[in-house]
């Protein structure tokens, strides 16, 4: 149990890094809290997986330092530092059954038999897989194995961390589900930190206290799922969390608000002073738009058309080149078609600059 | 089952594969076996002789001898090449530039034809003018491969490992590169040591490559037969004489074509059967 530090951390697969672009991760600094459920989500590439691999030590930082509980361990190998790290594929020793895969890192580091015995029998139950003890780990199917993989980690009680990089990966989609209650399920009853690593924000939005969402090598948003939806700080956040994603508009100053194509549209953080020459976007998820009603104007839009869901509706709309997407809830009337406007809910509307959130 | 259309013009298609084993496989070894069972006369002149040569060839002191020192080559070679051959490619490099001038250079021995491995060993091992021989000679040993049995076993051995474990470390390397890179980094976090890590992770997924190695080893050097007789010619006396060497020296050299036939047929099920039981047992706990 440790909170894990990481100090102006940067890392580069290049040799003599040039500019930004070469480096996977770009300057860091973060705190990860003792007993704390974090994802690390972003889409693939984004440098999530050089991040956990840095901190469990199988990939040392270009610069900057790790330090658990405020002691440097960035020379230490992954067995010093007491970590455990669950794959995206399966690893299993084919050749020993599961109870032996499950006591292996208790052996290496010289437990008794007996707290061996108590541990590995601990945790089979928590994973449910006390009947499979005595059979060879090859011959189970890929939840199984994983299970074993995880439990591998569980079995020292005494970890500084358990890291999951996409360990659902392989596993059927309704198993999916289980195994991801089950994960969340024993980080209650372990508490120690763990650290999930996905491309898929359900997993991690169900999964996490905590989501750290990368994008090109670097942390983009920290927060809570509810932050990350209602409170974008990153265009990019805003469009890889939620589905359909954020609206994104481009946006020009007129007067004293932000509008597009000539409509002024109220945001939440109208802008105290900017620099003129800043990329503007105006974001807004489909949740918060709707349709005017009566009496009310608002941006012009063309509507294309409206499936069901059965729990709401999802209207694709186009206002200019750009597309739009809405959501309306079940009971509304006859969506609209053809020429239609939309308001947008002006407290939950947001200017981005450069792709940020502007704050005021 | 639905139904099967019949198309007679099919056979057409698969005759070419069936003439060419037969021509090639099938009626050879029926003229063996039809040899194993006659007494044969010139003038194509055939007696039945029954099991009589069998009996002959099982009961000869020199079969069992032969055997004998057929079934020591084998085990010596695969002890060594098996072992050696993992260890090699165990350290050659897993990527970058010395990776294809490892797997060159241990290609090479693989690449030259077997008679010119005989006789490329026979020149290497005189004692007089080979680089082999007169360095042992000059080191004080009293080399010399066509008087001195031993040497003349070293010798064999040697040139076999030479030439074949090659084909060992091919194999092996190439199981250990198909080893994912999790798993030596889930060895590491779990705190095993060096040897763990050969024992518990790259020699069972190294187990199949391993298996086809011993069987193509175990079938190769029961089947040898260019290098030895370029190198020794199955001398000093018979010393070297393997089954294969033997085989010919009954069969082509002394024309006995039924007790030749009878000992082929003998030596083919030793081969089959070995390699069938050995297959069995490595292939026994895999996953469908």
């Amino acid at each position: 149990m440790a909170t894990i530090e990481l100090q102006n951390l940067r890392h580069s697969y290049v040799p003599e890094p040039k500019g930004p672009e070469d480096y996977a991760l770009k300057h860091m600094n973060f705190t990860w809290k003792d007993g704390g459920a974090y994802a690390l989500l972003g889409p693939s590439g984004c440098g999530k997986s050089t991040l956990l691999n840095i901190i469990s030590s199988l990939v040392t930082p270009s610069e900057g330092k790790v330090l658990f509980d405020g002691r440097d361990v960035t020379p230490l190998t992954p067995d010093q530092r007491n970590i455990a790290q669950v794959f995206q594929f399966p690893v299993i020793y084919d050749t020993m059954t599961v109870y032996n895969n499950l006591a292996f890192p208790l052996k290496n580091r010289g437990f008794s038999r007996q707290r061996i015995e108590e541990r590995v029998r601990e945790i089979a139950g928590l994973l449910e897989i006390e009947p499979l003890l005595q059979q060879r780990a090859a011959n189970l199917s890929p939840d199984n194995k994983q299970k074993i993989s995880m439990g591998r980690g569980l079995v020292r009680d005494d970890v500084n961390v358990i890291m999951f990089d996409e360990p659902l990966t392989v596993i059927d989609p309704h198993l999916k589900w289980k195994l991801r209650s089950k994960l969340k399920e024993l980080h209650q009853s372990v508490q120690t930190t763990m650290i999930y690593v996905t491309h898929d924000q359900t997993e991690a939005l169900t999964f996490a206290d905590e989501v750290v969402v990368m994008e090109e090598g670097q942390v983009v948003q920290i927060g809570t799922p509810v932050e990350l939806f209602e409170k974008p700080a990153h265009t990019f956040v805003g469009h890889f969390i939620g589905s359909p994603g954020m609206n994104i508009l481009p946006a020009e100053m007129n007067g004293e608000g932000p509008s597009f194509h000539g409509t002024a549209v109220p945001v939440a953080n109208p802008p105290a002073r900017l620099e003129g020459n800043e990329r503007l976007e105006i974001g807004v998820r489909p949740e918060f738009v709707r349709f005017a009603r009566k009496g009310e104007s608002g941006l012009p839009v063309e509507v294309l058309k409206t499936t069901d869901t059965g729990r709401y509706r999802l209207v694709f709309a186009r206002a200019g080149d750009t597309k739009l997407h809405a959501i309306l809830p079940e009971d509304e009337s006859e969506a609209p078609t053809g020429q239609a406007e939309v308001i947008f809910d002006p407290e939950r509307t947001r200017l981005y600059a450069d792709g940020w959130l502007l704050e005021n | 089952m639905a139904h099967k259309t019949e198309n007679p013009r099919a056979w057409l298609f698969v005759a070419p594969v069936l003439l060419l084993v037969a021509f090639n496989a099938f009626i050879p070894l029926m003229a063996v076996i039809n040899y194993s069972v006659q007494e044969s006369f010139g003038n194509n002149l055939f007696f039945w002789h029954g099991i009589g040569w069998f009996e002959q060839i099982m009961n000869s002191e020199r079969f069992q001898a032969t055997l004998l020192r057929q079934g020591f080559f084998t085990f010596i070679i695969l002890a060594i090449e098996l072992p050696l051959g993992v260890a090699i490619a165990l350290t050659m490099p897993k990527k970058g530039f010395w990776v294809p001038v490892c797997l060159v250079l241990m290609a090479l021995p693989l690449l030259v034809p077997w008679n010119v491995v005989g006789a490329m060993w026979n020149i290497f091992a005189l004692p007089d003018l080979g680089l082999l021989g007169a360095t042992l000679n000059g080191f004080g040993w009293e080399y010399n491969m066509t008087s001195d049995p031993f040497d003349a076993w070293f010798t064999m051995i040697l040139m076999d490992v030479w030439h074949w474990t090659s084909l060992v470390v091919l194999l092996s390397y190439a199981g250990l590169v198909s080893i994912p890179d999790a798993f030596y980094q889930a060895a590491r976090i779990d705190g095993a040591s060096r040897l763990s890590v050969f024992r518990f992770i790259e020699l069972p997924k190294m187990k199949h490559v391993l298996t086809i190695a011993v069987l193509l080893r175990f079938m190769d050097s029961f089947k040898i037969y260019t290098e030895p007789f370029v190198l020794t010619g199955g001398g000093p006396g018979n010393s070297t004489t393997l089954l294969s060497i033997d085989l010919v020296k009954i069969g082509l050299g002394q024309f006995d074509l039924g007790p030749a036939a009878a000992m082929s047929l003998i030596y083919f099920l030793i081969v089959l059967t070995f390699s069938w039981i050995f297959y069995t047992l490595m292939t026994k706990n895999d996953p469908m």
